[in-house]
C-alpha cells in the first residue's frame, strides 16, 4: 500500500467527487486529503525517517528509469504540506452549491463583481485533480514523470480561474495556461538537453555549471512558475480573477512546486540570489499602488517567494531549510490572507480597497483572523514567519551577504505595510463604507481558525516544526537579539502608520487608497515609490510597447504568407505544381551532378 | 499454405476486388471488403510474426526465380509497412460502413469498395515485393484506386482534387519509372537485390545519378514531402470521410518506406548519404515542412484542411529523422510513421463523425459541439494530444527518439524545430477545442452523438495510440531492427 503514489488517491476521489452531490461530496472532498496525509506519515513518511530516502515505485519507459514516488524529507515536507494546504482548502470551500450568499449584500454587481460561487462540482473536480497533480509534482523521481505533473498543474488549475465564469476570467486564464504549457515545454527540453549529456532522467541536483544549457532552461522553466521577475505577472493577473474559493488553492500550489523543484534542482546557484533579493522588494511598489486587495496579495506573494528563492541561491544548510520553512509557513499565512479577502469578497461581492472598510462592525471574527494571518506574514514574534524566514536573513550574514540582508530588511518593513498593515486596515477599517456583511459561512471561518492556530503553533513551537525540515542544523529564534530587532523593526514601522494617522495628515478617506498609500510612504521614504515606480513603470511600457510592436508586425508576416489565402496555404493551379517538380528536378540534377 | 502467404496476402484481395464489384449490392459488397481486410490483416500479421521468427523471407513467385522473375522479399521494415497498411484499411472498413451508407449512393457503394480492395492491395504490394518494376505497378494500381475513391467525395471540388491529384501522381510515378529505366539500362536487372550488388560499380556513370534525382523527385512528390504536397491539402480535404482517414493513415507512409527501400536497400547509405549527400536536401526542407506546414495549418478554418497540412509538416518529421542517416534517426522515422498512421487516423475519423451529423467542418460551424457529440470531440482532444506530442501518447514516443536522434549529432537547432512544431500543433488543435467547448452552440440545431459505427473505430485507433505510447517496447524494438536492417544494406 505504502507504494502507492499520494496522487492516486486524489486523482481517484477526483472522480469520485464528480459523481457524488450534497453530504456525500462534502465528506469525500474533506477524506481524501485527511486520509492521503495520514497515509503518507505512518508510511513513507515513518519509512524515510527509519531507513532515509526511498524509491517506492520504478517503471520503464524507453530505455529510461521513472521512479513517479520517490519520497526524501524534502519531498515529504512538501507532501504533508500539501495534504494539509488541500484540507484547509476544502474545509473553505464547502458550502459551494449550498447556495449561501453571493455577493448579494452590495446590489449594483457589475461585471467584475461576478462573485464565482456557483460551479460547485467543478471547482471541486479542478481542485481535487490540481492537488494531486502538486503531490505528483513533488513526488517524482525523474524529469518525465515531473514534466507530466507541471504540465496537469497547468491544465487542472485553469479551470478554477474559468469557474468565475466571465469573459474577463476567460481570457486570463487561456493567458495562464500557455504561460504554463511554455513552462512546461522548456522543462522537458531542458530534460532532453540534461538526459542526452548524462543518460539519465532523474531528478536531483542541475545547478548552472557543467551541463550547456540544460540548467538554465531548467532554471527559466522553473522560474516562470516561480514567478521570477518578468515572468510573474500570471500570479498578479490570474489569482485575483479566480473565484473566491479558487484563488485559495491556486495560491498555495504552482509557486511551492516550482519552489520545491529550485530546491531540490538548484540549490546554491548564485544568481538566484539576486533574482531573489529582487523578488523581495520590486513587488512593495506594485503592492502599495494597487487598489484590488487579492492583487496585493498577489504581489505579496511575489515577494514573499523571493526570500524562498534567495534562501535556496544561499544553498547553506539553514538556508534550503529556511526556503522550504518559510515556504511551508507561507501556504498557511497567505492562505489564510486570501481565505479572508474570500470570505469579504463572498459576503460583500467587493474586493477593492475604495469600495470596502468598516467591516469590523459587522463581520468581527473575520477581521481578527485577518490580523492574525497579517501578523503572521510580516513576521510578529510567536507567529510562524518569525522563525522560518529568519533562517534565511541569519544565513545571509552568515555567508557575508550583507547588501542582500539589508534589501531583504527593507522588504520586510515593505511586507508589514502592503499585506500587514494595508489588508486589514483598508478592508476592515478605514473610512466606513456602509456595507453591513454578516459573517461568512461557518465552514470558512472553521477554516480560517484552523489556518490562524496553525500560524501561532509554528510560530509558538517551533522546535518540533523543525525536525521535519530536510537537512540537519542547530538554530534557535528566540534569542534576544533577534526578538528585540524585529520587534523595533515592526514597532517603528506601525508607528509611522499611528503617527499619520493621530496627527491628521492622514488624508481624506475618499481617496483612501491610490493617494493615502502613496502619501504612507512618501512620509516613510520620499520620493522612493514616485522615482522607482515611475521609472520602472516608464521602462516597463516601453519594452512592452516595443515587444509587442514586434510581435505584431512579425505576426502580420507570418499571417500574409500562411494564412488562407497566402501562397502557402491556397490551392495552386497543377500548372505551377508540375512547375515546381521541374524546378526540383533540375536543382537535384545541378546538386547531384555537380 | 503458411508457404504462400506472401503470395496470398495480396492475391486474395486481388480476385475479392472484382468481385466487390461484381455482387452489386451495397452490404454484400462491403462484406466482401470487410472480408478482404480481415483477411489482410491477419495475414500481415503473421508475416511479421514469421519474419521476426525466421529473418527475411524471399518469395519466387510462380516458382520463376530471380532476376527472370518476380521475387517478393519481406523483411522486418516491409513486413511492418504492410501490418499497418492493413491494420488501418481493416478498421477504417468498419468506420466506412456506416459513414459511406451516407456519403456515396447505393449503385456506386460496391465500385467504391472494389477501388478500396484494390487500394489496399497496391499499398500492401509495394511494401512486400523485391522488384522495382512490380513496385511500378502496385505503385500504380493503389494510385489510380485512389484517384477513384477521391472523386467519389460527394463535394463537387473532390474532383477537381482528384483530377489535380492524377496528374501529380502520374508525374511522380512517371519519374519513378524512369528512374527505375535508367536503373534498368546501366544493370540489366530489376530485381532489388540484384540491383544493390550491381550498381556500386556503374556508380561513377552520369546516369545513375540522373536516375537518383528522377527517383527523389517522384518518391518526394508521392509522399508529399514539401513543396511537392500541393496535391495533399485539397485531396484530403474533399475525399469521402473513410478515404481521407485510410489515405492519410497509409498513402503518403507506403512512399515513406518506399523511399527507405530505394535509398537504403537499393542505392545503399554509401551512395544516397555520403556521395549523394542526400541529408542535405531533405534535412532542409523537412524543417521548413514542419515549420511553415504547422503554420498554416494554424490558419485554417476548414478543419480537414488543417489535418491534411498537419500531415504535411508530420511527414516533415519523418523526413527529419531519415535525413539524419543513423539507426535512431530511422528508427524515428518509422516509429513515427506507424504512430503517425494512428493518430491521424484518428483524427480525420472523428471529423468524419462530425461530418455525418453536422454536415461540415468548418470550424465556425462545430461551436459548443463539446457538449453535443461528447464521444467524437473527445476523441478528437485525445488523438490531439497525441499530434501535440503528451507523454503516454505515440506522439511523445515518436518525438522522443526525433530529438535523441538530433542530439545525437549535435543538432540543437533541429531539436529545437521539433519543440517549437510540437508547440504550433498545440495551438491548432486548441483552436478546434476552443470553438467546441467553449464556443455557444446554435439553437437551431438539434445535433446527436455520432453512431456507433463510426465511434468504435475512431476509439480502436485512440486507444491504440495511447496503448502503444504507454507501452512502446514492442514497437520501438519492431522500428529498431528494421532500421539496423534497413542501414546495414543487403547481406
Amino acid at each position: 500500500m505504502s507504494s502507492l503514489p499520494p496522487f492516486v488517491l486524489f486523482f481517484v476521489g477526483a472522480v469520485l467527487v464528480g459523481f457524488t452531490r450534497g453530504a456525500a461530496r462534502k465528506a469525500l472532498v474533506l477524506a481524501i486529503p485527511a486520509v492521503g496525509g495520514v497515509m503518507l506519515w505512518v508510511g513513507a513518511g515513518a519509512d524515510v525517517a527509519a531507513n532515509g530516502a526511498q524509491q517506492y515505485l520504478t517503471l520503464e519507459l524507453l530505455g529510461y528509469t521513472l521512479t513517479p514516488f520517490r519520497a526524501d524529507k524534502l519531498s515529504l515536507l512538501f507532501g504533508y504540506l500539501f495534504h494539509l494546504a488541500a484540507f484547509l482548502g476544502f474545509v473553505y470551500a464547502l458550502h459551494l452549491g449550498d447556495g449561501t450568499p453571493d455577493g448579494s449584500v452590495a446590489g449594483d454587481v457589475g461585471e467584475e463583481d461576478i462573485v464565482g460561487n456557483a460551479r460547485a462540482g467543478l471547482q471541486h473536480v479542478a481542485a481535487m485533480l490540481y492537488a494531486g497533480s502538486a503531490l505528483g509534482a513533488v513526488f517524482a523521481g525523474d524529469f518525465i514523470t515531473l514534466f507530466v505533473f507541471w504540465e496537469l498543474l497547468a491544465i487542472t488549475s485553469v479551470f478554477l480561474i474559468w469557474a468565475r465564469d466571465s469573459e474577463r476570467s476567460y481570457a486570463t486564464g487561456f493567458r495562464y495556461l500557455i504561460i504554463h504549457v511554455v513552462s512546461g515545454v522548456l522543462l522537458l527540453s531542458g530534460a532532453l538537453m540534461l538526459a542526452h549529456e548524462t543518460g539519465s532522467v532523474e531528478f536531483g541536483h542541475v545547478g548552472l555549471e557543467g551541463n550547456g544549457w540544460a540548467g538554465w532552461i531548467l532554471l527559466v522553466s522553473f522560474g516562470i512558475k516561480a514567478g521570477f521577475p518578468l515572468a510573474h505577472n500570471w500570479i498578479t493577473e490570474a489569482y485575483p480573477e479566480s473565484t473566491p474559493t479558487g484563488t485559495v488553492f491556486l495560491s498555495a500550489f504552482t509557486t511551492k512546486v516550482a519552489v520545491y523543484a529550485l530546491a531540490r534542482g538548484f540549490a546554491g546557484a548564485e544568481p538566484l540570489i539576486l533574482i531573489g533579493t529582487a523578488m523581495t522588494f520590486f513587488p512593495i511598489f506594485f503592492a502599495v499602488l494597487e487598489n484590488d486587495l487579492r492583487r496585493v496579495l498577489g504581489y505579496s506573494m511575489i515577494n514573499q517567494i523571493g526570500f524562498m528563492v534567495a534562501g535556496i541561491g544561499i544553498g547553506t544548510a539553514m538556508a534550503v531549510n529556511g526556503a522550504v520553512a518559510h515556504a511551508f509557513a507561507d501556504v498557511i499565512f497567505k492562505g489564510l490572507l486570501f481565505m479572508s479577502m474570500g470570505a469579504v469578497m463572498t459576503m460583500t461581492g467587493r474586493t477593492k480597497g475604495t469600495d470596502l472598510g468598516g467591516l469590523y462592525k459587522t463581520m468581527p471574527v473575520t477581521a481578527t483572523l485577518c490580523i492574525m494571518g497579517a501578523a503572521a506574514i510580516s513576521a510578529f514574534p510567536l507567529f510562524s514567519a518569525f522563525v522560518t524566514k529568519s533562517m534565511i536573513m541569519v544565513a545571509a550574514i552568515e555567508e557575508h551577504h550583507y547588501v542582500v540582508w539589508l534589501f531583504m530588511l527593507f522588504a520586510s518593513a515593505g511586507v508589514l505595510e502592503h499585506a500587514g498593515i494595508k489588508i486589514p486596515f483598508f478592508s476592515f477599517f478605514a473610512h466606513d463604507s456602509g456595507i453591513r456583511a454578516k459573517e461568512p459561512p461557518k465552514n470558512m471561518l472553521v477554516a480560517m481558525s484552523i489556518g490562524a492556530v496553525l500560524c501561532v503553533l509554528i510560530g509558538a513551537f517551533p522546535a518540533a516544526f523543525y525536525t521535519l525540515l530536510p537537512f540537519e542544523m542547530d538554530y534557535h529564534p528566540y534569542d534576544l537579539r533577534h526578538v528585540v530587532t524585529q520587534l523595533q523593526l515592526l514597532t517603528f514601522g506601525a508607528l509611522g502608520f499611528v503617527t499619520l494617522v493621530r496627527t491628521g495628515v492622514y488624508p481624506d478617506e475618499k481617496r483612501a487608497v491610490h493617494i493615502d498609500a502613496e502619501i504612507l510612504y512618501r512620509k516613510l521614504g520620499p520620493w522612493v515609490v514616485k522615482t522607482v515606480g515611475g521609472t520602472v513603470g516608464r521602462a516597463d511600457a516601453f519594452v512592452r510597447a516595443s515587444v509587442m510592436e514586434f510581435v505584431r508586425s512579425t505576426l502580420g508576416l507570418v499571417a500574409r504568407a500562411h494564412g488562407q489565402m497566402g501562397p502557402l496555404a491556397r490551392s495552386w493551379p497543377a500548372g505551377s505544381m508540375v512547375l515546381w517538380v521541374a524546378l526540383l528536378l533540375s536543382a537535384y540534377l545541378l546538386f547531384y551532378l555537380s | 499454405m503458411s508457404e504462400n502467404l506472401p503470395a496470398l496476402l495480396i492475391v486474395v484481395p486481388l480476385i475479392l476486388a472484382p468481385v466487390a464489384a461484381l455482387v452489386g449490392r451495397r452490404d454484400l459488397s462491403w462484406a466482401v471488403a470487410a472480408a478482404a481486410c480481415w483477411w489482410a490483416f491477419g495475414a500481415a500479421l503473421a508475416l511479421l510474426r514469421r519474419v521476426q521468427a525466421e529473418g527475411v523471407i524471399r518469395y519466387e513467385l510462380g516458382g520463376w526465380a530471380p532476376p527472370i522473375g518476380i521475387e517478393y522479399r519481406v523483411d522486418l521494415a516491409s513486413a511492418f509497412v504492410a501490418l499497418i497498411v492493413a491494420t488501418i484499411g481493416a478498421v477504417t472498413v468498419v468506420y466506412a460502413r456506416t459513414s459511406i451508407a451516407q456519403e456515396i449512393t447505393e449503385d456506386r457503394a460496391p465500385l467504391f469498395y472494389a477501388a478500396y480492395i484494390l487500394c489496399l492491395t497496391g499499398l500492401m504490394g509495394i511494401a512486400i515485393t523485391g522488384d522495382v518494376f512490380n513496385v511500378f505497378v502496385f505503385l500504380e494500381i493503389s494510385s489510380l484506386s485512389a484517384y477513384a475513391l477521391i472523386a467519389l467525395g460527394h463535394d463537387r471540388r473532390a474532383l477537381t482534387a482528384a483530377y489535380q491529384y492524377l496528374i501529380m501522381g502520374s508525374v511522380g510515378a512517371t519519374f519513378i519509372v524512369i528512374g527505375i529505366g535508367l536503373m534498368y539500362v546501366m544493370t540489366g536487372t530489376l530485381n532489388m537485390v540484384d540491383l544493390a550488388e550491381r550498381l556500386p560499380a556503374v556508380a561513377d556513370n552520369r546516369t545513375i545519378p540522373v536516375a537518383f534525382a528522377f527517383l527523389t523527385v517522384g518518391v518526394t512528390l508521392k509522399l508529399a514531402l514539401f513543396p511537392l504536397h500541393l496535391w495533399l491539402p485539397n485531396a484530403y480535404t474533399y475525399a469521402p470521410s473513410a478515404v481521407t482517414a485510410f489515405m492519410a493513415s497509409t498513402a503518403t507512409k507506403v512512399s515513406v518506406y518506399l523511399l527507405l527501400r530505394f535509398f537504403f536497400t537499393v542505392f545503399g547509405f554509401d551512395f544516397a548519404w555520403v556521395g549523394m549527400e542526400l541529408h542535405r536536401v531533405l534535412m532542409p526542407l523537412s524543417v521548413v515542412a514542419i515549420l511553415a506546414m504547422s503554420l498554416v495549418a494554424i490558419y485554417q478554418t476548414n478543419v480537414k484542411r488543417l489535418l491534411a497540412f498537419s500531415s504535411v509538416a508530420q511527414i516533415g518529421y519523418m523526413m527529419l529523422g531519415i535525413s539524419f542517416g543513423s539507426v535512431l534517426g530511422v528508427t524515428a522515422g518509422i516509429l513515427h510513421l506507424f504512430n503517425h498512421a494512428l493518430m491521424k487516423g484518428a483524427l480525420f475519423m472523428a471529423m468524419g463523425c462530425v461530418m455525418y451529423r453536422v454536415g461540415s467542418v468548418s470550424t465556425d460551424r462545430m461551436a459548443g459541439l463539446g457538449k453535443a457529440m461528447p464521444w467524437t470531440m473527445a476523441a478528437f482532444v485525445l488523438a490531439g494530444l497525441s499530434l501535440i506530442g503528451v507523454p503516454l501518447t505515440v506522439g511523445f514516443v515518436s518525438k522522443w527518439y526525433l530529438v535523441q536522434a538530433a542530439l545525437e549529432q549535435g543538432q540543437w537547432a533541429v531539436a529545437g524545430v521539433v519543440m517549437v512544431g510540437s508547440l504550433m500543433a498545440l495551438v491548432y488543435i486548441w483552436k478546434v477545442v476552443e470553438v467546441a467547448y467553449f464556443g455557444e452552440p446554435d439553437p437551431d440545431h438539434e445535433l446527436r452523438e455520432a453512431p456507433l459505427g463510426l465511434l468504435v473505430p475512431t476509439w480502436i485507433l485512440v486507444i491504440a495510440s495511447f496503448w502503444f505510447g504507454i507501452d512502446a517496447t514492442t514497437t520501438a524494438e519492431v522500428a529498431t531492427a528494421a532500421a539496423e536492417t534497413l542501414l546495414r544494406g543487403l547481406p
